[in-house]
């Protein structure tokens, strides 16, 4: 019974189905083409290896790779102790947890000065005992960004954990694993492509991120400058051709990743 | 040598159990949904914590909860296998069945050898590195078998290992599962609703319900003599109480049937359902063990009929297929019931 | 996957065909659709001329005006006041650094009257005849320091700002103030190290004000307009530079009428008036 497989009848064909659907493609493909046709693809290689532009790309991929990597570190425990512990307030932390998803960023970045600058009850502290600030720094653009991406991760790997059959891993302890062997080899297997799923979601949400970034962290080439604010700038400083040749690299960049991890996970 | 005394207080059930299985012996745990049957067996594989008892196994305390004395399951000689298989679906049968052994130490080339052997054993040779996915239910079953097996556990707990199979396979798995448990020399328990399987696969028999053990003895025992109407059911048979003293047994629901043997006290008797006759008209010189009921349902079982009929007490009764024209008893109605009191099987609660 | 049924085969080829015909049709009649748009977008800016000679007719309606950061305060008096001298209009605002209002104009943006902090800006709008008239100068600016209340760093010169231990926030230098922070410097002959470059001047004086910076080069006006919240430190006039403010209508701007009377009030009496007391310089012949 399990390989008989599910043979189905053929999906008739649905007009209206169809159209909306290409309608929908079409939505999201159109400014891609926009990007495409309006790029200065004359003096485009002198615009990209700009040092704006070089810095812009450098900061964003190490900030949103850090911000990613803090969501895997402090958001694995978290996703674990809300799929399966048991405690008075879960619902409430669930939902704290995941509040900057719904937020507007700019929200969510002076809630972080509130918290975290300098006039912060968390930051001042900090500063008087270390001299540390996070405003206006490299580690304030990966604040920011974990504040923002890493409840995605939350949310997917605690899905992934709930939806699994904890039964196996009943039956891996029945056969002699240990707390660590049934982690190993049986529940970070099965909650796999939860993981994978969370962590790109999590690495994009970072990478785009831009008004928590420049309301907490500052614009400043170089040092907190990322993509996206670059791109802002230069848009709004009518530099049409750099924003729009900065917009492509950043389309380019998330395609890549996006394109790479279907093609790890197996047929798309 | 499993020496088991189980108390557990769940929401629903109230669980105690104390029994013990020899090594080489096979003890069958019947019982009706909900009785505690699985139960007791998350609670010997230590995935249950003990509210009182005590489990031993071959002379090791394996939980003591007066002593605080727990064994984590990782650690006890106890193999599982599930009602569901629970086989791990991104791994495939030879992974699956090592899985145990590694788990103990065994280093994977051997482990996977060992494991092949015994998939091989159970004619499993061709899905070797197949994912449970692409397997038939048959197969899957069988891997799950060779997963518990595979580590030579002293306990092996089967649930229910035969439920989830068609019937045509069913005949087979139970000849394999039985030179499989012949074979072996550990304790076995094997949960299951299937009284066919008690009889056929059990040295002993244990009837839980309601999370108390109602009845032990062997399948013969058991079936010949049931002491619940849960048994009763699975057999097939007439169950009723009453007192008797001498042949004469007065019903606890009510009535009152001599019997052959004489008997004293609270009482069980048993009826076939062919050894109760059914008419309409009242049976001629009949002065004991005749009464007046009503046709409460007809079934048909294959080539047999077996009429329900509500009285005092009530009975079933089992009449050829001829007799439900004749008696035209799907018009229901009032019917007389008479047995022999040769035909009631008499024994002390 | 075809069979030997014959009738699925046709069936999924009049499938595939049905897909792009429908997809064809959606897609062209969405290219259609915007060129419909488009085009009466640009009939309507075509037809759109302002008519000239109706300063005499009576304002009314929404007034839309794009004006610099800077002018927050004193352009939010100018309208109460405008307002009630012309009952039955209401005047709505899009305050923003200028290179930003500018961007926007450029793009479409419906706005009747922009009010830029810099010449620069304004041009970008007239390099692309955006404008009706020629663009008037209605007020000028000159930067100041701005530190927290108190002047706890005790900052007393633009020299003081080179000192590295002081975190010190400007505008960008695509935007008026960022210019004006620029020419400060070189004037002031200093290297200054912000670190962080906000898009229009309100970003500066949040935060300064919100204890994030330490000290930053904003307009006169800002301090003033800030109240007590910041402490102002004045720089020589040697080392200060000046910004303009033009004003212009935009070409097809939808409320014509009182794009011209807002102007002219701004220019008039009590606009100078207001943006006077506000802080702002006269505008400089």
């Amino acid at each position: 019974m399990a390989h008989e497989g599910t043979a189905r009848e053929k999906q008739p064909f649905n007009p209206l189905l169809a159209v909306l659907a290409a309608l929908a493609a079409l939505f999201f493909i159109f400014p891609l083409i926009g990007l495409i046709t309006g790029a200065p693809w004359g003096h485009i290689i002198s615009v990209i290896t700009s040092e704006t532009a070089v810095q812009a790309l450098g900061l964003s991929i190490v900030a949103s790779l850090s911000s990613t990597a803090i969501a895997l570190v402090f958001g694995f425990p978290l996703a674990w102790l809300l799929a399966r512990g048991s405690f008075r307030g879960k619902g409430l932390l669930r939902g704290l947890t995941t509040l900057p998803m719904v937020l507007p960023p700019v929200v969510g970045g002076i809630a972080l000065l509130l918290a975290y600058g300098r006039k912060g009850f968390i930051g001042k502290p900090l500063e008087s005992a270390t001299g540390i600030t996070l405003p206006f720094t490299l580690a304030g653009v990966i604040v920011a960004e974990s504040f923002v991406a890493m409840p995605f991760f939350v949310i997917t790997v605690e899905s992934g954990l709930r939806s699994m059959n904890r039964r196996l891993e009943d039956a891996a302890r029945s056969l002699g694993a240990s707390r660590r062997t049934v982690f190993l080899r049986v529940t970070l297997p099965l909650i796999w492509p939860s993981l994978a799923a969370g962590t790109v979601l999590t690495w994009a949400r970072a990478l785009g991120e831009f008004g928590a970034t420049i309301t907490f962290a500052g614009n400043l080439p170089g040092v907190t400058q990322t993509m996206p604010l670059a791109i802002y700038i230069s848009q709004s400083s009518n530099m049409t051709d750099e924003a729009i040749a900065l917009s492509l690299i950043l389309v380019l960049v998330s395609l890549v990743v996006m394109i790479f991890r279907r093609d790890r996970a197996g047929a798309g | 040598m499993l020496e088991a005394d189980i108390q557990l207080r769940l929401s629903r059930l109230d669980l105690n159990a104390a029994f013990t299985v020899a090594a080489g012996e096979v003890l069958a745990l019947l019982g009706p949904n909900g009785s505690g049957k699985s139960t007791t067996l998350r609670a010997l594989v230590g995935l249950l914590p003990l509210a009182g008892g005590r489990v031993v196994l071959d002379g090791t305390v394996l939980e003591d909860p007066a002593k605080r004395v727990k064994v984590a399951p990782e650690k006890r000689p106890i193999a599982l296998m599930f009602q569901d298989y629970l086989l791990f679906p991104h791994m495939s049968a030879v992974e699956n069945v090592a899985f145990g052994l590694r788990c103990r130490g065994t280093d994977k080339k051997t482990a996977r050898e060992k494991a092949a052997q015994t998939l091989a054993r159970l004619d499993l040779a061709g899905v070797t590195d197949a994912k449970p996915g692409a397997m038939s239910g048959g197969q899957q079953q069988r891997v799950a078998m060779a997963r518990a097996l595979v580590t030579d556990p002293r306990l092996l707990l089967l649930d229910e290992p035969l439920a989830a199979l068609d019937v045509s396979i069913k005949t087979n798995v139970r000849r394999l599962l039985r030179d499989v448990l012949r074979q072996s020399n550990a304790a076995n328990i094997l949960v299951t609703h299937d009284l066919l399987d008690a009889v056929a696969l059990g040295d002993r028999m244990i009837v839980l319900e309601h999370g108390q053990i109602v009845q032990t003895g062997t399948p013969a025992e058991v079936t010949a003599r049931p002491r619940s109407s849960y048994v009763a059911d699975l057999t097939g048979v007439n169950l009723l109480r009453g007192k008797a003293s001498g042949t004469m047994l007065e019903l606890d629901g009510g009535g009152r049937l001599m019997c052959a043997g004489p008997a004293t006290g609270p009482t069980l008797a048993v009826i076939a359902p062919a050894g109760v006759a059914v008419s309409r008209q009242r049976p001629e010189g009949k002065e004991w063990n005749a009464w007046l009921g009503k046709v409460s349902a007809v079934d048909l079982m294959g080539d047999r009929v077996r009429v329900h009929v509500d009285g005092t007490p009530a009975i079933t009764a089992e009449v050829p297929p001829a007799a439900v024209d004749e008696l035209r008893l799907d018009d229901g109605g009032e019917l007389w019931a008479y047995v022999e009191p040769a035909a009631i099987t008499t024994y002390p609660q | 996957m075809v069979t030997g049924n014959t009738g699925t085969t046709r069936r999924g080829e009049g499938d595939m065909r049905s897909i792009r015909v429908l997809t064809g049709a959606s897609v062209a009649a969405l290219m259609v659709a915007l060129a419909a748009c488009s085009s009466s977008t640009t009939t309507n800016a075509a037809a759109g001329t302002p008519a000239s000679g109706s300063a005499a007719a009576k304002p009314s309606g929404t007034l839309v005006v794009f004006a610099a950061t800077s002018l927050t305060d004193a352009f939010n008096k100018i309208a109460t006041q405008f307002e009630a001298a012309n009952p039955g209009v209401t005047v709505k605002f899009n305050y923003g650094g200028s290179s930003t209002l500018a961007t926007q104009i450029t793009q479409g943006a419906p706005a009747d009257v922009f009010a830029s902090a810099s010449p620069k800006n304004m041009t970008t709008v007239t390099d692309q005849s955006l404008t009706t008239g020629t663009p008037k100068t209605f007020a000028a600016n000159q930067g100041e320091i701005m530190v927290e209340a108190g002047n706890p760093s005790h900052v007393k010169s633009v020299a003081d700002l080179a000192n590295s231990a002081l975190k010190v926030v400007t505008c960008a230098p695509e935007v008026p103030c960022g210019a004006l922070a620029t020419a400060i410097f070189k004037n002031a002959g200093v290297t200054v190290k912000p670190v962080s470059q906000e898009e229009n001047v309100g970003g500066v004086v949040t935060k300064v004000s919100l204890g994030e910076a330490d000290a930053g080069i904003v307009y006169v006006t800002d301090v003033k307009a800030n109240g007590t919240k910041t402490t102002g430190v004045p720089i020589p006039a040697s080392q200060n530079d000046t910004t303009t403010y033009p004003i212009a209508e935009i070409k097809g701007a939808p409320n014509a009428t009182a794009s011209a009377a807002w102007i002219s009030y701004v220019l008039g009496p009590s606009g100078q008036q207001v943006l006077k007391s506000f802080g702002f310089l006269p505008p400089t012949a």
